[in-house]
């Protein structure tokens, strides 16, 4: 065979797949992040956090005590229930940090306590109210106990504000970016805590689809048939996302609420619906990506914290709140790293990081931004 | 005469932080009129303005729009009724055409704006209305403008174009005329007068020659209460009006 340049194609295709497979899910998630960012202007800590229950939701649909769910029916599910987590957060507490009035956080703290003690209570009776906790089939594990009192406040918070018995407050406009982050990071932060302390850090097993086993030889490489399919559907998936954005007419709208929601809700747009489902989509793509990404790495709490750092540089490269930014600079670095690995292995964990600094020098605004 | 009156505040207040901006106001605009607010600065206009449109939830008082109170309606649903307001800075999309600015605003009326399937394709045939928008406020040539690039001016001339877009039934301005060029004055004027003939106006204005043109009723605010309403020679007659804007000691 050939040698370019002094390196075995082998390894320079088989670098190049996994650049590529790196750069789909860079491209899914800080595609997620540029959406979010670009209509809420909220840096969501979380994604990577969001990313992890993607590929746990995966996991828990099909190694559950009551009914088992395989892959495909989760690569539908386990982002509907991802994005609707994050509906619910940010309805009832990231949309909250624009407000002057705190009410429904402290509902939100209020019905979280009464829930969990509720629990706890239930657990401890010995037999004389039904023991909730092991009636989901858990244990009394802390980390359940908190995730479901948690999960139970933020649907009774949004009951509450659903039928109007929460007075909708004055919207305060100025809220710093640096809120929004804090509280993401927070979230993404105890999350990942609830996680380690259930399922412990060393990852979780979760098996390739039978359809998707094997590989195919390309003459030149291996294709692995898994590794192709998450291209191909991370491909379409930020294909079909662009299309929506550029050019339908809820693209239209919101394009217009990333740039003035104010004057688009004078418009009779219901711009805060529209921000919801915004984010639930945003974060749905985190959750997908997490279930791509379940057979391919190991399931484990930290799994999003240690992508999210190099997904923010991304989105930083690329622009931030520009969607072919995001996906265009999600699949070319993903690729640029895997040269590196090929060419200058010593380089190639900090390789992102220098092109996030280049770019910050020469044109602040990243690849594909606007300056304002 | 109960139904003739489109638009109605009772013991409208707003407090901030136990400042109160606007204090007990009680407003009748009559249907078809052009009914101007005025005042001096800090009178409480604007936050009038942002109360009737539900951009502020009032502390106390009701507003009754065609005789259902809205006082806790959300904005975007006041906007839905017809009830469609200007904002005092400039308000528009920035990074998108004129064209496109006053389009947004044109397919909301037409009721399906969550259908995401939607093609853009099918928006160019509100690009004609559009455009006929754009003239209207003297923007025809600079449909393809993006709207960050327009003048002060003209950012404002599109930004009625694009509140016309909604075709409300009540238009409410926000100091329409403020930072306008002398020449456009006029031509906003005329637009303003012309499109009142089928329905009712409401706006805030500093330009006390175009209120004088203009306007059927006038409302004068100071302090966040209503000081005198009428027709400008009632008004501008009035010695308490005449204080309020100059001070006294110079009437």
């Amino acid at each position: 065979m050939f040698d370019l340049i002094g390196v075995p194609p082998q390894a320079l295709f088989g670098q190049l797949l996994l650049g590529l497979i790196n750069g789909s899910f860079y491209a899914l998630l800080s595609l997620g992040l540029a959406v979010i960012f670009g209509l809420l202007n909220i840096i969501n800590f979380a994604h990577g956090a969001q990313y992890m229950l993607g590929a746990f939701a995966a996991y828990l649909l099909l190694n559950n005590p009551l009914y088992s769910i395989g892959y495909w029916p989760a690569l539908i599910l386990a982002p509907l229930i991802v994005g609707g987590l994050g509906m619910l957060l940010e309805r009832n507490l990231i949309s909250q940090l624009n407000v002057r009035s705190k009410t429904r956080p402290l509902i939100f703290i209020a019905s979280f306590v009464a829930i969990f003690l509720a629990l706890a209570a239930s657990h401890l009776s010995s037999g004389a109210v039904p023991d909730l906790v092991s009636l989901v089939g858990y244990k009394l594990d802390p980390a359940a106990a908190y995730g479901i009192a948690a999960i139970g406040a933020l649907l009774f918070t949004s009951f509450l504000s659903a039928t109007n018995l929460l007075n909708a407050p004055d919207a305060d406009q100025n809220t710093d970016h640096l809120y929004g982050l804090l509280l993401t990071f927070g979230l993404a932060i105890i999350i990942q805590g609830l996680f380690v302390n259930q399922y412990g850090s060393s990852g979780l097993p979760y098996t390739i689809p039978d359809e998707l086993r094997g590989g195919q030889n390309l003459g030149f490489m291996f294709l692995p048939i898994y590794r192709g399919w998450v291209i191909v559907a991370s491909l379409v998936v930020c294909i079909a996302t662009w299309l929506i954005i550029e050019k339908t007419k809820l693209g239209a709208y919101l394009r217009a609420a990333t740039e003035n929601p104010t004057l688009l809700s004078a418009f009779g747009v219901n711009v805060p619906r529209l921000v919801t489902f915004t984010y639930g989509f945003g974060v749905a793509l985190a959750g997908l990506a997490g279930v791509l990404a379940a057979p391919i790495y190991s399931v484990n709490p930290n799994m999003g914290a240690d992508l999210i750092i190099v997904v923010f540089a991304v989105v930083v490269i690329g622009g931030m709140g520009s969607i072919l930014g995001a996906i265009v600079t999600g699949f070319m670095l993903g690729i640029v790293e895997g040269l590196t690995k090929v060419f200058y292995p010593e380089a190639a964990s900090v390789v992102i990081f220098v092109i996030m600094a280049i770019v910050l020098l020469i044109k602040p605004a990243g690849l594909f931004g606007r300056t304002a | 005469m109960a139904d003739d009156i489109v638009l109605q505040t009772a013991g409208l207040t707003k407090e901030f932080r136990g400042f109160i901006a606007v204090n007990g106001v009680d407003l009748k605009v009559r249907r078809g009129t052009i009914h101007a607010l005025i005042g001096p600065n800090g009178a409480g206009k604007t936050t009038c303005f942002n109360l009737l449109t539900k951009f502020l939830n009032p502390t106390r008082g009701t507003i009754l729009y065609k005789g259902e109170d809205i006082t806790r309606t959300p904005p975007a649903d006041v906007a839905r009724k017809g009830l469609v307001r200007s904002f005092q800075i400039s308000a528009v999309f920035p990074h998108l055409t004129a064209l496109e600015n006053v389009r947004i605003a044109l397919q909301r009326k037409r009721g399906d704006s969550f259908d995401f399937w939607r093609s853009e394709a099918t928006l160019r045939d509100l690009d004609d209305r559009a455009l006929d928008l754009l003239e209207a406020v003297g923007l025809g040539e600079f449909a393809t403008t993006l709207a960050c690039e327009l003048s002060y001016g003209r950012k404002r001339s599109l930004e009625i174009a694009t509140t016309l877009a909604l075709d409300p039934e009540v238009m409410l301005l926000d100091e329409p005329m403020a930072g306008m060029a002398h020449e456009d004055v006029g031509r906003i004027a005329a637009l303003i007068a012309r499109v009142a003939e089928n329905r009712t106006i409401l706006m805030v204005e500093h330009n006390l020659s175009v209120v004088a043109d203009l306007s059927d009723v006038i409302t004068v605010l100071a302090r966040g209460r209503v000081l005198a309403e009428g027709d400008y020679a009632t008004v501008s007659k009035d010695e308490r009006v005449i204080e309020a804007y100059i001070g006294v000691g110079h009437a």
